[in-house]
């Protein structure tokens, strides 16, 4: 898929200023890209590193687990066909929660793991589960409250302030959740599962 | 609203570090190992940052945007839409590194504090990559037929989008 898209940006784009001749804007831009990328991987790096340190205090205190314990009555309410002790449960709210601290790259083993057990108590195992596709698009939809990426780079361009952000993308990101999830559900009462 | 945003990080910084504490990890070692983990990660998606920009740079220099898109540019600045954003919005669900390009195109051309630089920060945090996640979850345990689930998370994914449209247009 991703090849599709860059294989589509790379051809459109050079194809397109050969017509309107724009090529020799286009040499430069190749040539200067390399930096550009440079650029952009030195300005979010260090809010990644510091950031992962962070969470790994918050890891090895136990908060991840204990914030999966507290997400757990509404979590059983949201795959009612997982049985409440089964573990898939467990990381699926530290997926969650590895999300919203803006850790997408931490959240995913924990995604994995959920999808593992989840797979475990699927009676069909070549087709996705309803709980399954609960998950993904709690997943997909991702709850994220610290940018991580976004406000090193809005701090990397002089930003007056980075993290003015935050709350209008707590809001979209929390009425993505919500518009999946009812969909979800109303496909799911469609179907009678 | 503005003191608000200034102290969620600091605050949550400041939680972690004392509750760690608290439970007697021995916190600037995890911190180093945590540090550790995070350099991997940067030196893990570094190719993919360099493919993408160098992608994303020669489309949107090619001015296809502008001269294709800019057909509709009356409609969307009706809206308050730049036009600069919509390959951002096609692009969300597909690849966080080629938005995470364009991003940085418009924090150069416009600065993180323009209309079109806040709209772009709040797109980049409403979403996951809808496809990339479907295609490595299912694929980690062999799920061939994923049913209904990408129409659903693109749906969230359109949601999403358009809180961000409208959300910036309230906030800023």
């Amino acid at each position: 898929m991703v090849s599709y898209i860059w294989f589509f940006l790379i051809v459109i784009g050079i194809l397109f200023s050969m017509f309107t001749g724009r090529l020799d804007i286009i040499n430069d831009s190749i040539l200067t890209n390399g930096k550009e990328a440079l650029d952009l991987m030195l300005s979010i790096l260090p809010i990644i590193v510091l950031w992962t340190g962070i969470m790994k205090i918050a890891e090895e205190a136990g908060l991840l687990q204990k914030f999966a314990r507290l997400m757990q009555p509404i979590l059983s309410r949201l795959f009612p066909s997982v049985p409440k002790d089964n573990p898939a449960l467990g990381y699926i709210a530290s997926n969650i929660a590895a999300n919203m601290m803006g850790l997408g790259s931490a959240a995913t083993p924990f995604g994995l793991k959920a999808m593992s057990e989840l797979q475990k108590i699927n009676t069909k195992k070549d087709t996705a589960s309803v709980a399954m596709i609960t998950f993904l698009v709690l997943n997909t939809a991702g709850v994220t409250i610290v940018p991580t990426t976004v406000l090193a780079l809005r701090i990397a361009h002089g930003s007056a302030n980075p993290s003015e952000i935050i709350l209008p993308g707590v809001i979209a990101t929390f009425c993505s959740s919500i518009g999946g999830l009812l969909l979800d559900y109303f496909i799911r009462k469609k179907n009678r599962e | 609203m503005n003191t608000l945003s200034k102290i969620v990080i600091p605050i949550f910084v400041v939680f972690v570090i004392f509750y760690g504490f608290k439970k007697r990890v021995s916190i600037y070692d995890a911190f180093l190992d945590g540090a550790k983990e995070g350099l991997m990660i940067s030196f893990n998606i570094f190719p993919s940052v360099i493919a993408m920009v160098f992608a994303i740079n020669i489309f949107l220099d090619s001015n296809f945007v502008y001269d294709v898109l800019g057909f509709f540019e009356p409609i969307l600045n009706l809206i308050k839409i730049p036009i600069e954003i919509m390959p951002m919005a096609l692009l969300r669900p597909i690849s966080g590194t080629a938005t995470l390009a364009i991003m940085n195109d418009i924090f150069i051309k416009f600065g993180p504090d323009s209309y079109a630089g806040r709209l772009a920060s709040v797109l980049q945090g409403c979403t996951d990559t809808t496809i990339y996640v479907l295609a490595l979850y299912f694929s980690s345990i062999g799920i061939r037929k994923t049913r209904y689930s990408l129409p659903v998370g693109l749906f969230a994914d359109f949601v999403g989008i358009s809180v961000a449209f409208l959300i910036t247009m309230l906030f800023f």
